[in-house]
């Protein structure tokens, strides 16, 4: 397979937009209706000058995701975009494949502490394992669940101690529920799938966009081999097979955002087959009890992305964008080795985790670049599996778990209620917290498989096959790159466990920030304290902080080498705790100011100065009389009220056991 | 030099010398284009664009430095092959007044080697069919309609005159036409299931498709991927050579190019064809064959085996099935190519705007002919899930079975295969039109479609002038990526029999005075 190596034009393209950036009074009109006549004219670099000169003007729009698009209407926010003037008619017939637009750059914050509220969510609800089994045996022992209930509850799938979900009025058997994941990852590379244009997300519409990514008649498809590394990267990593051939194929539908009319996918031979995805969840309420699942990965296949359709409803119009359009993606298919929405928010977690180490995706649910839909079903133990349905338009974690557990209630209810469950097509609305069906295309979409006759077989080798006299930029070597994979994350939480004593759920918050282990391991590095007592600093303190101010781990206004610092000064008693969680407080200003600039200025320092000490426990002693009496009582528990007086007066800068030592000297006196 | 002459030892030789200007030889073909028009063989004339690259071609050789043998060479290329900046319709509605922003990679080596690229020729809509007859600028007429072979030989069937002009042949024939009237020099096509080499041998020129994966298909506007091929039209074959030489080689934009170095090559004069071993396969004694080419054919053995060859019969006997095959496969892909023609990117676009669906159908239904939209309509059959294992995956079997047949044949010491590339001489265009295109199709791709199949080189070779005074021609097929060896062949050959030069009033006016005509069309 002749690869087309990544492209070297975003380089270029970046030169030329600091460099071409036409000043205010060269700026040519902003077009407001712009319609095919724009695309149609486009040129293989497409983002003339003037379009990248929109960009910064343009930037709050594009940021605000297509809802407020809607509103605003085409004529505010079309920048670059193709209009197809013409009047919606099934605007959700999208195909599977299809799935909602990101929802803006309301941003990389947002999506990260909505991780972070995934992560905590799933230690609170973790539920039992024993589904599967329970299916396979065709048992079903009823468990001693919680009894109906009633919809809108989050945990209502399963329950920690196994056992099926019981039965609502009816009594009967209890309800299996099924689910299985696909999951489109975009791949992180500079350029698409199969053609030399840049993958950015939210550049001026319709700047990205090749002969081939616009299907001009004759361009022809040329493979990315970074995709394909990515691909067998991450195959690799979810313990697949990687097949040696396989094979591309081409999807038919008609949509606006999908120029050729057709989708190039692996159908037949996907890339990578049969593998599986370790993840942990916690199954109670204190975060201390984990369990270890496993989801088998039916394939890894590479294909294209569409572009994307803004329907605008009131000028009756649809908008094209086509950056996207064949930006590659890995379709992850899980099989339904899941039974709830935490065991699924979970394996996407880890999954997401997973790309994110390899660097195959940047795997940001909120930009796009992961998208999950879930395939529910429930049936009872022994029976076969019940009619699924298809839920779309998840665009965070958080919301997974909640799509999945809604509708596994909703397949429920309506069963026992005598109703039947449609195989179709469900979107989550993440307002209303429930599931609604789309408006699905009339009767089943036949797509029509073809092979892609434009690329031959992918062929990958390993060390044994490799010809000797082979191209070495032609050849994709499995085992080479088997070699060159980093630590996955559940290695490394491993390795954290081992290394430093921590606890393994501590192992789990610490990878869950992008970050947040190498943060711990640098502080760890730079203190003597230990790394025990360092990993509270980090998960009580620092994530707090991050997590209140929507921060990063890289954005933290506290470095590690100033944490290390401030730590230090603890463990060397220079300082209290609590003097140090107010320098803390005061580093977070991100003044420049170090911990010992901090203690001296604020004179947060222990008492160093012995008599100073003692001439201030006496005052205490002397005017605490009743106290002192009863201690000399053998009330021995007065004694801290006294150096709780001794604390109140040096403002904290005492050492207890130090004081405490005093105390005791002069009231034996 | 002559608008006729062969281009290595001839006309670039001229070139070279300064007997002839580049602009003078542009200029003698715009003419001669415009004089031909009736021909139909345009679709459009390049006239300003190709002046000034005749100008610059000029001032390369007064420098005394020209890119090389196709410097200043006027050529035609087929109006499904990407031009930027000239028109590239199909000879479709749909892509009428489409400006690409490209060139395909064999226009623009072409470009890149000095050629002055005279203009777009006519087709079937999309390159579907075999007559050049049905594009939306009208059929395409066979110069040799007018020739004084014809004239002379042919009995009017009609009284006027105006009906008795026969087909090119399809859907290669503008170009055919182009290189058979002197208007150019050379001129791409493209052959699916024979879409060079049957307009060639109506039109009495050289027609080869190469092995599929020698030259890129970037920029050919495709019909079926999978069996395409950029085509060369010339007048001998030693120009045949000249533009395979500068066409072939792996391109990075087209992956199923190989990627091996490709070597130009000049053809030996052959004298001894003794070792060759040439393949008659009895499967082309196919129905329909008319006497006449079936006389020739046998003909042309004999003049193998008179001179030492040895020619034995082989069978190829999956050849039968090949129609039916390519059918399916042909129109599955067409099916896929053509989607991308919703009006939304490019191309026609229906006013229809009740829905984005009625737009599709609309514009689909406005830019395309009944052709196209019956081959869409059953190749979407084909491909229907419940469909596709009966009918496509069983064509591709089939498809395997007939290649395998060509190794078998090559494998037992075979090196050329010798066969008729139609069954008969151009028909009138009134009598072609009887009957509708997927029946013509049928009939007239039977004997080099199987070539497309296995993605072998083929080439026609004008052999004799039927009992009409037309055209016929035979065709060589030879083993994967041995253009050479098949081209050394055809070459001899076609010193052997001599095929007479087109008559042309037209060409006299245009080329007599200074420029003699040589009495052979191959004239290296």
């Amino acid at each position: 397979m002749p690869y087309g190596g990544e492209s070297k034009l975003p380089d270029r393209n970046h030169v030329a937009l600091q460099h071409s950036m036409p000043t205010a009074c060269e700026r040519p009109p902003v077009k407001r209706h712009l319609d095919l006549s724009q695309l149609r004219r486009f040129k293989e670099q497409p983002s003339s000058d003037a379009h990248r000169s929109l960009q910064h003007s343009r930037d709050k729009h594009r940021t605000c995701g297509p809802r407020s698009r809607r509103r605003g209407g085409a004529g505010a926010t079309a920048g670059g975009l193709t209009g197809v003037v013409v009047r919606r008619h099934s605007p959700h017939s999208a195909p599977p494949s299809r799935t909602a637009f990101p929802r803006g750059r309301c941003g990389r914050l947002a999506a990260a502490s909505g991780a972070m509220a995934a992560a905590v969510a799933l230690a609170v609800r973790g539920c039992g394992g024993v589904w599967r089994r329970a299916r396979q045996r065709g048992a079903g022992q009823p468990g001693p669940g919680p009894g109906p209930f009633p919809r809108g509850q989050r945990a209502v799938a399963c329950n920690a101690r196994g056992g099926a979900v019981p039965a609502g009025k009816s009594g009967l058997a209890p309800w299996v529920p099924v689910v299985g994941l696909e999951i489109h990852a975009q791949i992180s590379s500079n350029s698409k799938l199969f053609s030399g244009s840049q993958v950015q997300f939210a550049a001026p519409p319709n700047s990205l966009v090749s002969f081939f990514d616009a299907s001009l008649p004759g361009t022809l498809p040329v493979l990315n081999r970074r995709c394909v590394e990515a691909a067998v990267m991450t195959g690799l990593a979810l313990n697949c097979s990687i097949n040696k051939k396989s094979l591309f194929d081409r999807k038919h539908y008609f949509y606006a955002d999908l120029p050729a009319g057709y989708q190039i996918t692996q159908q037949r031979v996907p890339i990578a087959v049969n593998g599986c995805l370790s993840y942990s969840l916690c199954i109670d309420s204190k975060m201390s009890q984990m369990v270890t699942k496993t989801v088998r990965i039916k394939q890894i296949q590479l294909e294209q992305d569409s572009g994307k359709s803004l329907h605008d409803d009131t000028r009756s119009q649809t908008l094209v964008d086509l950056n996207r359009a064949g930006v590659g993606l890995m379709e992850v298919v899980m099989e339904p080795d899941m039974c709830c929405g935490e065991e699924a928010a979970a394996a996407v977690r880890e999954l997401q985790l997973i790309l994110q180490t390899l660097g195959s995706s940047q795997a940001v649910m909120a930009e796009g670049q992961l998208r999950v839909d879930a395939n529910v079903s429930v049936h009872h133990p022994g029976e076969p599996y019940g009619v699924r349905t298809e839920v779309k338009n998840i665009n965070s974690i958080r919301f997974l778990a909640k799509a999945i557990d809604y509708e596994i209630q909703r397949q429920i209810e309506e069963l026992e209620n005598g109703g039947t469950i449609l195989n179709e097509t469900r979107a989550f609305d993440s307002k209303l917290g429930c599931t609604v069906p789309m408006r699905d295309k009339e009767g089943k979409q036949d797509y029509r498989f073809m092979p892609e006759p434009n690329l031959p077989p992918l062929i990958l080798y390993d060390t044994k096959s490799l010809p000797a006299n082979m191209n070495h930029q032609q050849v994709i070597n499995i085992d080479w790159i088997h070699e060159r994979l980093p630590d996955l994350p559940s290695v490394k939480r491993k390795k954290l466990v081992e290394k430093y004593g921590i606890l393994p759920e501590h192992s789990f918050t610490l990878l869950n920030e992008d970050g947040l282990a190498e943060f711990f391991e640098s502080v760890v590095k730079r203190t003597q304290m230990k790394p025990k007592k360092v990993i509270g600093w980090i998960l009580n303190d620092l994530l707090s902080y991050l997590k209140q101010h929507s921060l990063t781990v890289k954005e933290s206004p506290v470095s590690s080498f100033l944490l290390g610092d401030l730590l230090n000064l603890l463990e060397k008693k220079e300082i209290s705790s609590t003097a140090a969680k107010q320098v803390f407080a005061e580093l977070w200003k991100g003044e420049g100011k170090t911990p010992l600039e901090i203690v001296k200025e604020q004179k947060l320092g222990l008492l160093q100065d012995q008599k100073e000490l003692e001439q201030i426990c006496q005052a205490v002693i002397d005017g605490q009389e009743n106290e002192v009496m009863a201690i000399k009582a053998g009330n021995q528990k007065v004694l801290n009220k006294l150096i709780g007086l001794v604390q109140k007066k040096t403002q904290g800068r005492s050492n207890p056991v130090l004081v405490k030592q005093l105390l005791e000297k002069k009231l034996s006196e | 030099a002559a608008l006729n002459d062969g281009l290595r030892s001839q006309v670039s030789a001229a070139l070279k010398e300064g007997r002839v200007a580049p602009t003078e030889l542009c200029q003698r073909c715009l003419a001669l284009i415009k004089s031909t028009k009736f021909l139909n063989a345009y679709i459009t004339v390049a006239e300003e664009t190709a002046m000034k690259q005749a100008e610059e071609s000029e001032e390369r050789y007064k420098r005394g430095q020209p890119l090389g043998i196709l410097d200043g060479i006027p050529v035609a290329v087929k109006d499904n092959f990407n031009t930027a900046g000239i028109e590239t319709t199909c000879a479709s509605n749909m892509l009428k007044g489409y400006i690409s922003p490209y060139n395909a990679t064999v226009v623009q080596k072409l470009l890149d080697q000095g050629a002055v690229l005279l203009g777009k020729t006519n087709l079937d809509e999309f390159a579907m069919g075999s007559g050049s007859t049905d594009g939306v600028f009208g059929p395409v007429r066979n110069p040799w309609s007018y020739s004084k072979q014809y004239k002379e030989k042919s009995v009017p069937k009609s009284d006027s005159e105006e009906s008795d002009w026969v087909i090119t042949g399809g859907s290669s024939g503008g170009s055919a036409a182009a290189v058979s009237s002197f208007t150019c020099f050379a001129a791409l096509g493209s052959d699916t299931g024979g879409s060079t080499r049957n307009p060639a041998a109506h039109c009495g020129v050289v027609g080869l498709k190469p092995t599929y994966g020698l030259i890129s298909r970037h920029g050919l506007i495709p019909l079926v991927n999978s069996m395409d091929v950029p085509g060369i039209l010339t007048r001998c074959v030693d120009d045949a050579a000249v533009l395979l030489g500068s066409l072939a080689g792996h391109d990075p934009k087209d992956s199923t190019t190989i990627q091996d170095d490709f070597e130009p090559f000049e053809l030996p004069n052959l004298t001894d064809v003794s070792k060759l071993s040439i393949g008659i396969p009895k499967e082309y004694h196919a129905p329909g064959l008319s006497s006449e080419i079936l006389a020739l054919w046998s003909k042309a053995a004999d003049l193998f085996k008179n001179a030492g060859a040895k020619v034995v019969e082989v069978s190829l006997p999956h050849t039968r099935y090949s129609i039916v095959c390519y059918h399916v496969l042909c129109t599955a892909e067409v099916a896929s190519n053509m989607a991308r023609f919703d009006g939304l990117e490019y191309g026609h676009r229906s006013d229809m705007k009740d829905s984005t669906e009625s737009m599709y159908a609309a514009t689909r239904r406005e830019g395309f002919n009944d052709v196209v939209r019956g081959r869409i309509l059953s190749g979407n059959y084909f491909l229907l899930k419940q469909n596709y294992e009966k009918y496509f995956v069983k064509a591709q079997k089939v498809r395997r079975l007939i290649a395998n047949d060509f190794v078998k044949v090559f494998r037992s010491g075979v090196d050329i295969l010798l066969t008729p590339t139609t069954l008969s001489d151009a028909a009138p265009y009134t009598e072609f039109i009887q009957e509708d295109n997927r029946t013509r199709s049928t009939q007239d791709d039977i004997l080099t479609q199987a070539a497309n199949m296995a993605g072998l080189p083929a080439i026609n070779v004008p052999t004799a002038l039927s009992e009409r005074g037309l055209p016929v021609g035979l065709q060589f097929i030879g083993r994967s990526f041995q253009e050479k060896q098949l081209l050394t062949v055809a070459k001899w050959f076609e010193k052997q029999v001599q095929f007479p030069m087109i008559q042309l009033e037209e060409v006299k006016r245009h080329d007599s005075g200074v420029f003699q005509h040589q009495k052979s069309a191959s004239f290296s």
